[in-house]
């Protein structure tokens, strides 16, 4: 049976992977699907927290359900706001996006 | 006839205010006309007024007028014998001294201006003379001295006028002040300002002796002022540089009358304090020897004249000084007629020959018939010949005195009279006898006239007072004390005096004892010793100005080359101008100019350095506001700014910076978490 510590060690690898891709992507599609990576790799953390520490209950479980619905959702929301950025700016490169400057 | 009585002054007011206000657009002598017509029918309402009187009845009515606090003032008019006598002679001298002055002031450029003054005159000495309240004499007395004001500097071009004006209206400022402080106490210790209760008060005994005196020495202080008495006298013989006219009328009838008429008037209050009787005795007294030795040295015809006129002045006050109550009057009435002759016909002599100088007269006679015959009668009526005017009414007043028991002032008025009749006849001579210097004309009819009037009545007027008549003016003006507004107070004057000289000492029993005789001197008839002693000095004075100035048998300059000291002593008039203008003026102006220097240098001073000093701190604080508050302001506002420049850095706008920023962040807090 797999231990705990590589569930967690998997899950920030696959963190850090998003969170490197948040970072560096220029494409506003590519950042959002990092996000969703990182969601991923935090959905996987809960799982396995369930599943190891807390084995009474469900909370994990169904907190990473209630994750991924607000990922689906964030994921609407997102990819509606780059093609309204699209529209005005002809452009989805996140360092174009830059009209919220001081 | 109360109407008639209101109608007397206000007449020559509706005269003062037509000529006034449309005097400018009235063409030639027609500015006269408004005066003239007025005052001519006041003069006969006067007259109407005066039998009225003499018919044994009299006009005495008040109406309220206002009230403040206890007292009631009122304004009414009274005429009794003493007032109806006033009226008579202020409206037959104002309305020929009116007349003549078309003649003499015609073609001068304030024509109608001068009618107008001359009404207002005229109206507030009608006024003074029918007041029947202190209040009311009051504000004609005031009136009286502006109207003369007003016509002494008439021809205020000339510096000379304008300073004898304002001469005359200090002067008088300071006697009408003693009048005033005499009216208060009177009227605040008797609660009234009317004339027959305030007489009442003092005929009671209400006051005591001693206020009495003081109040009444306080009134008698404006009538110093007003005519003209040693020490205020000094204004009179510089009034002569308004136009001789005004001379005649202010020496006649109205300025100087009204001080003697207003003690006439108070006689009851002057009567009940002997002492001060005395100093009215005594005041008149001196001025009426001073007076007639400075008129002896004199060149200025006016001057001449001026100095007469105190002197008889001088008379009046030593007539009632004494209790010759009557006599005082009587010669004031006199007076009136042949000092304005006197005037009116210098005037005539100096409009004929443009020159008041008498060393550059003589012989006048010959070319001005009606003037010297005049001015002959008048000179004959106050050196006091009989029968003219003036011998019976000096007559009356030696009489007075040589009763009262004073023997200094008997000799002082015997003397008095004895160099009246040198100076007038000394003028006499000069100016119409002896040989011709410069030819002259006749005055115009319209001033002539009036002189031929006056004439008349400087000879005639003493007829009234002729002491073998049983009904003459003593019995009228004695008589109006049983009744009229000197009236009921004069019976309990009578008790009053009786008890003063049970204890007052021999000059109080000589002038109580006058005062009596006052009241009955028509019972006593002729006094021959008085008499005799009046003509025989007159006669010296008058052969003595003959001998010296007609035919020369004595030098003309014997008196100046024998006592040259007393000679400058009189020439300078007893250097009382001088003496006031050391004494008086003199400290005055120094103590205004250090006043002014103090002014200048220590309150400008204070007030210039608060100022500069107020803007010296001003300056600093705007600097401070400038450099400090602005500074702090901006300093504050550019601080903010330099921050915001820095940290606008931040807000790149970049979404991943910020990301970077959170992951920052969040490392540091781990850091900082587990470090700890």
């Amino acid at each position: 049976m797999t231990p705990l510590s590589q569930y967690l060690a998997l899950g920030a690898v696959v963190f850090v992977i998003g969170l490197f891709g948040v970072l560096t992507r220029r494409n506003a599609i590519g950042i959002l699907i990092s996000i969703e990576i990182m969601l991923g790799a935090v959905n996987l953390n809960l799982v396995a927290f369930s599943r190891f520490v807390e084995t009474s209950t469900l909370n994990g479980q169904v907190f990473s359900v209630f994750v991924m619905t607000v990922a689906a959702g964030e994921a609407a929301v997102g990819l509606a706001l780059i093609l309204a950025l699209y529209k005005s700016i002809k452009a989805v490169f996140a360092d174009k996006f830059n009209i919220l400057r001081w | 006839m109360t109407t008639a009585v209101f109608l007397i002054p206000l007449l020559p007011f509706l005269g003062f205010a037509l000529t006034i206000f449309f005097g400018r657009r009235m063409p030639g002598n027609v500015g006269a006309a408004p005066a003239i017509a007025t005052a001519s029918i006041s003069s006969v309402l006067s007259f109407a007024t005066l039998f009225y009187v003499i018919s044994g009845r009299a006009v005495d009515v008040s109406y309220p007028w206002f009230a403040t606090g206890d007292y009631l003032v009122s304004i009414g008019v009274t005429a009794d014998p003493l007032g109806a006598l006033m009226l008579v002679v202020v409206s037959v001298v104002g309305l020929l001294v009116e007349i003549y002055s078309v003649g003499y002031m015609h073609g001068d450029t304030r024509f109608s201006r001068y009618f107008a003054y001359i009404s207002l005159f005229v109206f507030s000495m009608y006024g003074l003379v029918l007041a029947n309240s202190f209040f009311l004499l009051f504000i004609f007395w005031e009136l009286v001295g502006i109207c003369s004001y007003l016509l002494i500097g008439f021809w205020f071009e000339k510096k000379s006028a304008a300073d004898a004006g304002k001469k005359a209206f200090i002067t008088n400022r300071v006697g009408d002040f003693g009048f005033l402080i005499g009216v208060l106490m009177l009227a605040s210790a008797a609660g009234t300002f009317q004339f027959k209760e305030v007489f009442h008060a003092a005929g009671s005994g209400q006051f005591t002796p001693a206020f009495l005196t003081v109040a009444t020495i306080f009134l008698f202080g404006g009538a110093i002022g007003k005519s003209a008495q040693f020490p205020l006298h000094v204004w009179l013989p510089d009034a002569m540089e308004g136009p001789t006219p005004i001379s005649a009328l202010i020496h006649a009838a109205t300025m100087v009358a009204a001080g003697v008429y207003m003690v006439a008037r108070c006689f009851p209050l002057f009567s009940a304090s002997p002492e001060a009787s005395l100093v009215v005795a005594t005041i008149g007294g001196i001025t009426a020897i001073m007076a007639a030795t400075i008129a002896c040295t004199q060149f200025d015809i006016k001057r001449v004249l001026a100095y007469s006129t105190l002197s008889q002045l001088g008379y009046m006050m030593l007539g009632l000084g004494c209790g010759g109550y009557v006599a005082g009057m009587f010669h004031l009435m006199t007076h009136a007629f042949f000092k304005a002759l006197l005037f009116l016909a210098a005037g005539s002599v100096i409009h004929a020959i443009h020159e008041q100088d008498i060393r550059q007269m003589g012989g006048l006679s010959k070319y001005m018939k009606v003037t010297s015959l005049t001015f002959l009668a008048a000179c004959l009526a106050i050196a006091g010949v009989p029968p003219f005017s003036g011998f019976w009414s000096k007559d009356e007043i030696l009489v007075a005195v040589r009763q009262s028991g004073n023997t200094t002032l008997y000799v002082l008025a015997v003397a008095g009279a004895a160099l009246t009749a040198f100076y007038m006849f000394r003028l006499y001579f000069i100016v119409f006898a002896g040989g011709e210097k410069k030819k002259a004309h006749e005055s115009p009819a319209v001033m002539s006239v009036p002189l031929a009037v006056l004439g008349v009545l400087a000879v005639c007027a003493g007829w009234v007072g002729l002491p073998w008549m049983k009904t003459n003016i003593v019995s009228f003006l004695t008589g109006s004390q049983a009744h009229g507004a000197v009236g009921a107070a004069v019976q309990a004057v009578h008790g009053a005096t009786a008890q003063l000289q049970a204890h007052a000492g021999a000059a109080a029993q000589g002038v109580a004892g006058a005062v009596g005789e006052g009241a009955h001197a028509a019972h006593h008839g002729p006094d021959y010793a008085v008499m005799a002693t009046s003509l025989l000095v007159v006669g010296a004075g008058i052969l003595l100005a003959y001998a010296t100035y007609m035919k020369g048998w004595v030098s003309r300059e014997a008196f100046s080359k024998r006592l040259p000291l007393l000679y400058k002593l009189l020439y300078n008039k007893y250097y009382v101008d001088e003496i006031y203008q050391a004494l008086i003026i003199g400290p005055l102006v120094k103590l205004t100019r250090g006043l002014s220097g103090f002014d200048l240098a220590v309150i400008d001073g204070a007030v210039n350095g608060t100022a500069s000093v107020t803007v010296i701190l001003s300056r600093a604080k705007r600097w401070f506001d400038l450099y400090v508050i602005d500074g702090l302001v901006n300093g504050v506002a550019w601080l903010t700014q330099l921050f915001g420049r820095v940290g606008r850095r931040v807000q790149s706008g970049y979404v991943q910076q910020y990301a970077l920023m959170i992951l920052i962040g969040f490392g540091a807090i781990l850091i900082v978490k587990f470090l700890r």
